[in-house]
């Protein structure tokens, strides 16, 4: 069954037909957003992650029509004077990632981990990312990534 | 920018870490793969598979599908011998059909196609087609393989590509689809003088490579060429392969790679592009097909094996003779497996300086998924089990495992197996390396209680397969930017960003002035394939050999026009010549390496262009009461010549060593009857963050690889070599377990310990 929802997409009003079997994802998808992927189809990889009224969740998982109404942020939302935001600019200096397939989930991530511990501890870190798989593995790169976005979000 | 032509190889550009170019791309999640790509009028495909692991089709019922609303076409392999008559491919042997023809060889087998220009649709249809199968015999143990009355294959069909497969043509009733064989002085003679003579045999299980971006390919029907998008690291392969297929000349299939979301040696050859570029010119409409993660469990993996290895040993340590005995799980199609036998077959003894070697390495059909390349072509297995049986000699003897090693390591200039002389291979300088950087010769605390501590060291060595070729061309703008044309796929390891350092440092201009075109077939020229640590030799040959041919050619158009190309600005040349802002130069490499094919006792001067060597140390802490353990510490040491980005050669051994830790620790494809239990990630865990050992060293020992562009080699592969058979070692240390089969779960350590104590565990 199709049916009309109403959203909010990095910060522009939209609507959209979906049918109640579509995910997040093709949602996105259908808008020429590409940077939430879906990989393990589970919700275990973090590949698709997408913020929804604020908390990160896997948007293979999250039914087109639960949207409706909500706040939903991506990988592609613009920073504010087109610049790399804090945690992307820390990525790209620490080289924390290879192919970048799983990295939107890994920045969408990072960005919540620092808001709620803006000075994680290792072992925070590694708790708070563990919903998301590299396997590429660039796993120590990504906590120094962690480390760095901290240092440049509180200088 | 106007750049004006600097120093050739003034190490401005190379041995630099600088970020990867499309770094901001892959952080804004804009970074292009086949995955976001949608055409106007595009269907999904979906594939029914088979059920069974080996049997005889009776009848394919599509009625169903067919008559479900938003169905454009169901195709079973009726249609497409329509086609393409002879509907077989594969790089070694022509036995894989793009569509089941009358039997299917193992479970996930594609038997035929689904397209809706719903996916969800497809889908729902390919679940509602019936098969009818008449079940035979099948054979999954690789051992078994060699003797099963199932044959896997009626006839075996060698694609003609490889001469060592040529006298294979024909055969039937045998499941080996390659034995390769060296012999190396009088093994027996040698074992009879022997003061000890040890035999021990290994196992490791059969896993998969999980690139996040699933297989997956776009083909579309143009009016006068079929334009194939493909998550590929073999674009050239792909063209060769499809216009072969289809009888059409090169030039009238085109293939495109953007980025891969991984590849690992999965992407290789032909997977998704005949079923896809078949169905797109049937329906006469642009299709898409996308694996998913269950799907990917049947389409490649790598090789489960079972190792044999005997040594003949003086009452010193010093290793006399070695004889080896491989047998390969291939599955049920060859893919590169015969290529992984011989050309990995032949370090089956080790980086060890032995007189006497005898190696026998069988590539063998089963009924279970094919088999193909992951980083590392067979390497990890033979390391695992050589460096095994090293540390079990050693034990015996109670010799130290690192002296062991250094009475018979390799050394510069002495003949390898096959007789080739090894040449720039840092065998000793990494296990030196890696000796002081475990602080060996220091005591070590062996922990108390229930908690014991161990240590382990392993190394490994590969050859590079050869020969294969590189083609380049560097085209340099009226503005003095440049641009690089190669078909090298980045598939994270960098090689857009080596493309442009190699271009940069013989142009002696910035590399942020360079750009690097991505493949496609109609536009960058011929490449073997991204594989095998091949490209930064092969491919940084041709680039840097392209760009000194623009450079010559420049100053030539300088000197012509009355100007130096060193001191006048790139742009005035061009003005000045063309009198705008107009014209190219363009400079082509092309690069093949020497090679001797070796002789029918395996033996050549010349097996391989360069040698990649990689060590790693590991301690673990054991649980004694549950058979726990922690990775402590793991320390990797690799020689890559010398870097091109040290910084980028950094993720590739850590992430080498990572990916080898899972094969290591967890991961496993569980069959039964053929049928893979555990085909998703919530039942094959793959590394996490968590994972990551509590201290981990890497590095790349300093080395020059004098044959190597720049002084370069690959780098890819070298991470996994050591990993399985030091941490099993350290084990060992810590307990006095010693485990022979992959992976080394808790249960395993366990039952060693119970086992130790006179209490075994039941099965």
């Amino acid at each position: 069954m199709q049916r009309n929802i109403r959203f909010m997409l990095n910060g522009r009003p939209v609507e959209v037909q979906v049918g109640n079997h579509q995910n997040l994802v093709e949602v996105l998808q259908g808008q020429g957003l590409f940077g939430a992927r879906e990989s393990c189809a589970q919700g275990l990889c973090g590949c698709c992650t997408v913020i929804v009224n604020g908390a990160a969740v896997s948007g293979c998982l999250t039914l087109a029509p639960l949207i409706e109404g909500a706040d939903v942020r991506t990988i592609e939302e613009a920073q504010p004077d087109g610049q790399l935001d804090p945690v992307q600019q820390a990525f790209v200096e620490t080289g924390a990632f290879q192919c970048g397939f799983c990295t939107p989930g890994f920045v969408l991530m990072t960005r919540q981990l620092l808001d709620a511990h803006p000075q994680p501890s290792d072992d925070e870190i590694r708790h708070y990312l563990a919903g998301n798989l590299c396997r590429c593995a660039a796993y120590p790169e990504i906590i120094n990534a962690v480390r760095l976005a901290a240092a440049k979000r509180k200088g | 920018m106007a750049t004006t032509l600097g120093k050739s190889n003034s190490g401005a550009a190379f041995g630099r870490s600088i970020p990867r170019v499309e770094a901001r791309a892959k952080v804004t999640g804009k970074a292009e793969y086949v995955h976001n790509l949608r055409l106007p009028g595009m269907l999904y495909g979906k594939v029914h598979r088979s059920t069974v692991a080996h049997g005889r089709i009776r009848g394919i019922d599509v009625a169903a599908a067919k008559a479900l609303p938003g169905v454009y076409a169901v195709y079973t392999a009726a249609d497409i011998i329509k086609l393409i008559p002879e509907p077989y491919y594969g790089p070694a042997f022509h036995d894989q059909p793009i569509l089941a023809v009358d039997k299917v060889h193992h479970v996930g087998e594609p038997v035929a196609l689904v397209l809706a220009a719903d996916p969800h649709v497809a889908e729902a249809a390919a679940q509602l087609i019936d098969v009818d199968y008449e079940e035979l015999p099948a054979v999954f143990d690789e051992v078994e393989a060699m003797t099963s009355k199932a044959i896997v294959h009626d006839v075996l069909k060698p694609a003609g590509t490889f001469p060592d497969l040529k006298h294979l043509k024909g055969k039937r009733d045998t499941n080996i689809a390659l034995d390769f064989h060296l012999r190396r002085g009088d093994v027996q003679k040698a074992f009879a003088e022997a003061d000890h003579v040890f035999e021990h045999t290994f196992r490791t299980q059969q896993v998969l490579h999980v690139p996040l971006e699933p297989f997956v390919t776009v083909a579309d029907p143009t009016p006068n060429q079929l334009v194939i998008h493909t998550a590929s690291q073999s674009p050239s392969f792909v063209r060769i392969e499809i216009a072969r297929l289809l009888g059409w000349p090169e030039n009238r299939v085109r293939v495109k790679v953007p980025y891969l979301g991984g590849g690992f040696g999965a992407k290789l050859y032909i997977k998704t592009e005949a079923l896809t570029a078949a169905a797109a010119l049937l329906a006469g409409r642009p299709v898409k097909i996308s694996l998913t993660m269950e799907e990917q469990f049947y389409q490649i993996t790598k090789h489960a094996a079972t190792l044999r290895i005997k040594s003949g040993v003086t009452k010193d340590g010093k290793v006399t003779s070695r004889e080896c005995e491989v047998w390969w799980n291939g599955g049920a199609y060859a893919d590169i497996g015969p290529r992984v036998t011989q050309k990995s077959g032949f370090t089956a003894p080790g980086p060890y300086d032995i007189d006497h070697v005898s190696i026998d390495s069988y590539a063998l059909y089963t009924n279970l998924p094919a088999a193909g390349a992951l980083r590392g072509f067979g390497i990890p297995q033979l390391v695992w089990a050589y460096e095994s049986h090293t540390d079990m000699i050693a034990k015996a003897l109670k010799m130290d495992p690192l002296a062991i090693r250094r009475k018979n390591i390799l050394r510069e200039g002495r003949p390898q197996a096959t007789g080739t002389l090894m040449r720039d291979a840092g065998i000793e300088k990494v296990l030196e390396r890696l000796a002081q950087r475990m602080d060996w010769e220091k005591a070590f605390d062996k922990g108390s209680g229930t908690l014991r501590r161990g240590r382990g060291i392993a190394i490994g060595f590969k050859a590079s397969i050869s020969p294969t070729t590189s083609v380049a061309i560097v085209n340099v703008s009226a503005d003095g930017s440049c641009m690089v044309y190669c078909s090298t796929v980045d598939m994270g390891q960098g090689s857009d960003t080596a493309m442009a350092q190699f271009a940069a440092e013989a142009l002696g201009i910035p590399v942020e002035s360079v750009t690097v075109v991505h493949p496609d077939t109609d536009v960058t020229p011929y490449d073997m394939a991204t594989l095998g640590s091949r490209s930064t030799y092969h491919m940084g040959h041709a680039v840097k050999l392209a760009a000194e041919d623009a450079r010559d050619k420049l100053m030539q158009l300088a000197r012509d026009v009355g100007l130096s190309a060193e001191t006048t600005p790139t742009p005035d040349i061009f003005r000045k010549k063309y009198g705008m802002q107009a014209g190219n130069i363009v400079g082509v490499g092309s690069y093949i390496p020497t090679y001797t094919s070796p002789d029918a006792q395996g033996q050549t001067t010349n097996a391989t262009p360069f040698w990649m060597i990689g060590a790693t140390g590991a301690e673990v802490e054991v649980d004694t009461e549950t058979g726990e353990f922690k990775i402590t510490r793991l320390v990797n040491l690799v020689d890559v010549g010398r870097p091109v980005n040290p910084a980028i050669v950094e993720t590739q051994i850590s992430g080498a060593t990572m990916m080898q830790l899972g094969f290591t620790l967890f991961e496993r494809m569980d069959f039964d009857a053929g049928q893979c239990t555990n085909a998703s990630l919530a039942d094959y865990k793959i590394p996490g963050i968590r994972d990551v050992p509590l201290v981990m060293e890497n590095e790349a020992v300093d080395m020059v690889q004098q044959s190597g562009p720049f002084g370069a080699k690959g780098v890819g592969e070298s991470g996994t070599f050591g990993v399985s058979p030091a941490i099993a070692s350290a084990i060992d240390d810590a307990v006095g377990v010693r485990l022979t089969s992959l992976p080394l779960t808790a249960e395993a350590v366990y039952r060693g310990l119970r086992a130790e104590a006179g209490k075994p565990l039941d099965e």
